[in-house]
């Protein structure tokens, strides 16, 4: 997949929030380029609408959405817009939950699905720390969707579908250090808020978030762990062959003792 | 050949003519959901994921036959032989407990017909490929379990081998248990900051084992309750008494240890919050451990009246602790955003239904096979001698 341009390379994105003039090129890129199903009735729908639903306007046809809020700024209301998808976290909980490798975390950054893997059993989406996966309840073959971080053109060396198109320099794409290297040079020269919301969150994403106001304000989950997720059951798995042939050895010891010199029960 | 008799019965009572009813709505509505989807059937949606059919069927079915390995290894491995004459009874509620949780699993999965891929394609990092595998080769070696059984009837020429491979059959069919017992709740890990802390524990993996071992004499006290109006086999007070025993102790580890775990985790103020959660953990606590270990200690438990309480309480217990791990406890999360979920009347039809298709079966079991054996039933157990409890 990967060619001379993004061998050995990690790729990631920033979103500067105060740039964002919720245009919503970038959703429909990601439409256009995923091919992705639309609904005239959705098209209806603002920004402000989406960030009401629970989803924040993800649906299985809807990989990316702007969401609006009026947070609170210097004592004003002020407008912000979101750009909500997948945060590609370095080392994914979707990954470490899916028992049939229906995901997958590529070396230049992208955590793809691949539905011919998946058994559909939905552990992925109670994983997630960041409930971005969606299922298709509505079809008898159902499927999980989620973005892809348009893992075919990063792998050629190209932007997001979403980022190429973004007009305002909202988005902000490249080698991971790079993009936080930028990440911290805005903040410093914008005086934001000095978190880059994605650098530890869930032990690391490759979608970073940079803001003048709260994120807890902008339904960010501010409070999710900064380890990374698969790390809660590595040890346990690691235990488990050596604790069921230990105790299936102490079974079988304890069988032949106490059946010695008796009749053996049916 | 003893003397002629049918080959096969199957008594046709009111009661089994309600579950066959259940079974048959069920059935209909799994053509529906198989037709239509999930999305048709069930109010599951994409904050609940997870619902009534993972609860019931799958984290209380398993939970409730914990009896099984549990007797497998009291009866067989300690052999604590005065236990025996429940020990085949016991194996098959838990073979059929298994029954439905597999067939829970195929219809509540998105591409059931995929279930095979985590044989082939292994995600060895996921707590749920060791479920997967441990609760798919523990049903395979439940059924050879039984088959050991069937063969006194049927396929006679299969029993020998069947019976010279029961050491083996047992060892790993009480191995494996143990492991997705614990791992059932190790899924739990993954959902950290989502699951209410009164639930989430690195605990966690031993308390959904002990908890499933000392629900397992509670259920064949309550099984052996029911089972006897349908099949006339009375099991000797002694028998449960002695089980009930063995579950108390471990209840009483579980319990101290489950509240120990609250305070090192420094949440046991949150048990008296008062909010929904709360109140439904101290339910949990109350019922299904504080009220059956009084019960037990202030010597209850010796007439057959106080050893079905314990068994009801503890049942209880457990199936709310299981409920409030993959609903009650994930709500605040889930609900924050305005999320909800509440079973729709086809999830609970279907569950009915597979617990009627699981009676059913035990019933016809009971019936054709020497499950039950004792003196009781000598006219028909041609091989009873060898039950008699000791």
């Amino acid at each position: 997949m990967a060619n001379e341009l993004t061998a050995g390379k990690t790729f990631g994105a920033l979103v500067d929030i105060p740039r964002c003039i919720g245009c919503e090129s970038c959703s429909v890129a990601c439409k256009l380029y995923n091919g992705l199903d639309w609904e005239a009735e959705r098209k209806q729908l603002t920004p402000a609408d989406r960030a009401a639903e629970a989803n924040k306007g993800l649906w299985p046809e809807d990989w990316t959405s702007i969401t609006q809020y009026n947070p609170e700024k210097d004592g004003e209301r002020t407008l912000r817009f979101v750009k909500n998808q997948c945060f590609h976290c370095d080392d994914p909980a979707c990954v470490s939950a899916c028992f049939s490798k229906a995901f997958q975390k590529m070396p230049e950054g992208p955590v793809i699905y691949d539905q011919s893997l998946c058994v559909g059993c939905r552990y992925c989406m109670l994983a997630c720390p960041f409930d971005i996966i969606k299922y298709e309840w509505g079809k008898a073959i159902p499927g999980c969707r989620k973005c892809q971080m348009c893992a075919p053109r990063v792998a050629q060396g190209e932007a997001p579908a979403c980022v190429s198109v973004c007009p305002t320099g909202a988005l902000f794409y490249g080698e991971k250090d790079q993009v936080l290297e930028e990440a911290k040079r805005r903040i410093a020269e914008n005086g934001y808020i000095d978190h880059v919301f994605g650098e530890r969150e869930a032990g690391g994403t490759s979608w970073f978030y940079i803001s003048d106001v709260p994120f807890a304000a902008m339904r960010f989950r501010t409070d999710v762990t900064t380890r990374a997720l698969p790390s809660y059951t590595k040890s346990y798995m690691a235990a488990t062959p050596v604790v069921g042939i230990g105790w299936a050895a102490v079974l079988a010891g304890l069988y032949i003792y106490n059946n010695k010199g008796k009749d053996h029960l049916d | 050949m003893e003397t002629v008799r049918k080959r096969w019965t199957f008594k046709m009572t009111p009661v089994r003519g309600i579950f066959i009813l259940v079974a048959l709505c069920a059935l209909a509505i799994i053509v529906v959901r198989l037709i239509l989807g999930l999305g048709a059937t069930t109010n599951l949606n994409d904050q609940w994921p997870w619902g009534f059919w993972i609860s019931f069927d799958v984290l209380i079915g398993v939970a409730l036959a914990g009896g099984g390995y549990g007797v497998a290894l009291i009866v067989y491995v300690l052999r604590r032989d005065k236990f025996y004459p429940i020990a085949r009874s016991a194996m098959l509620t838990s073979l059929l407990g298994y029954v439905i949780v597999v067939l829970g699993l195929l219809i509540e999965v998105g591409q059931w017909f995929n279930f095979y891929e985590p044989f082939i394609s292994w995600g060895h990092h996921s707590v749920l490929f060791e479920v997967f595998w441990c609760i798919s080769m523990y049903t395979l070696i439940q059924v050879l379990e039984f088959g050991e059984i069937a063969t006194e009837k049927v396929f006679k020429g299969a029993h020998k081998l069947l019976k010279r491979i029961m050491p083996v059959l047992l060892v790993v069919g009480i191995t494996l248990p143990t492991l997705h017992q614990s791992s059932l709740g190790g899924l739990y890990y993954e959902m950290i900051g989502k699951l209410d802390p009164l639930w989430w524990s690195p605990l966690l993996p031993p308390f959904f084992l002990v908890s499933s071992f000392f629900v397992g004499p509670a259920m064949i006290v309550l099984e052996t309750a029911l089972a006897q109006k349908a099949t006339n086999h009375v099991v000797p007070v002694p028998i449960l008494k002695g089980l009930v025993k063995i579950s108390a102790v471990a209840m009483l580890i579980y319990f101290i240890a489950k509240i120990g775990d609250l305070f090192v985790a420094g949440e046991i103020g949150n048990a008296f919050a008062g909010t929904f959660a709360s109140n439904m953990f101290l339910l949990e606590l109350g019922i299904g451990c504080a009220v059956p270990l009084l019960l037990f200690f202030a010597g209850a438990c010796a007439k057959r009246g106080g050893l079905i309480l314990y068994g009801l309480c503890a049942v209880a217990g457990v199936v709310m602790n299981r409920f409030n791990v993959v609903l009650t406890g994930m709500g605040e999360y889930l609900n924050r955003a305005g999320g909800q979920y509440f079973p729709s009347w086809m999830e609970f039809v279907v569950s009915a239904g597979l617990v009627s298709i699981a009676c059913l079966i035990y019933l016809f079991a009971v019936e054709n096979f020497n499950i039950t054996g004792g003196p009781k039933h000598e006219e028909n157990a041609p091989q009873s001698g060898k039950f008699a409890a000791e």
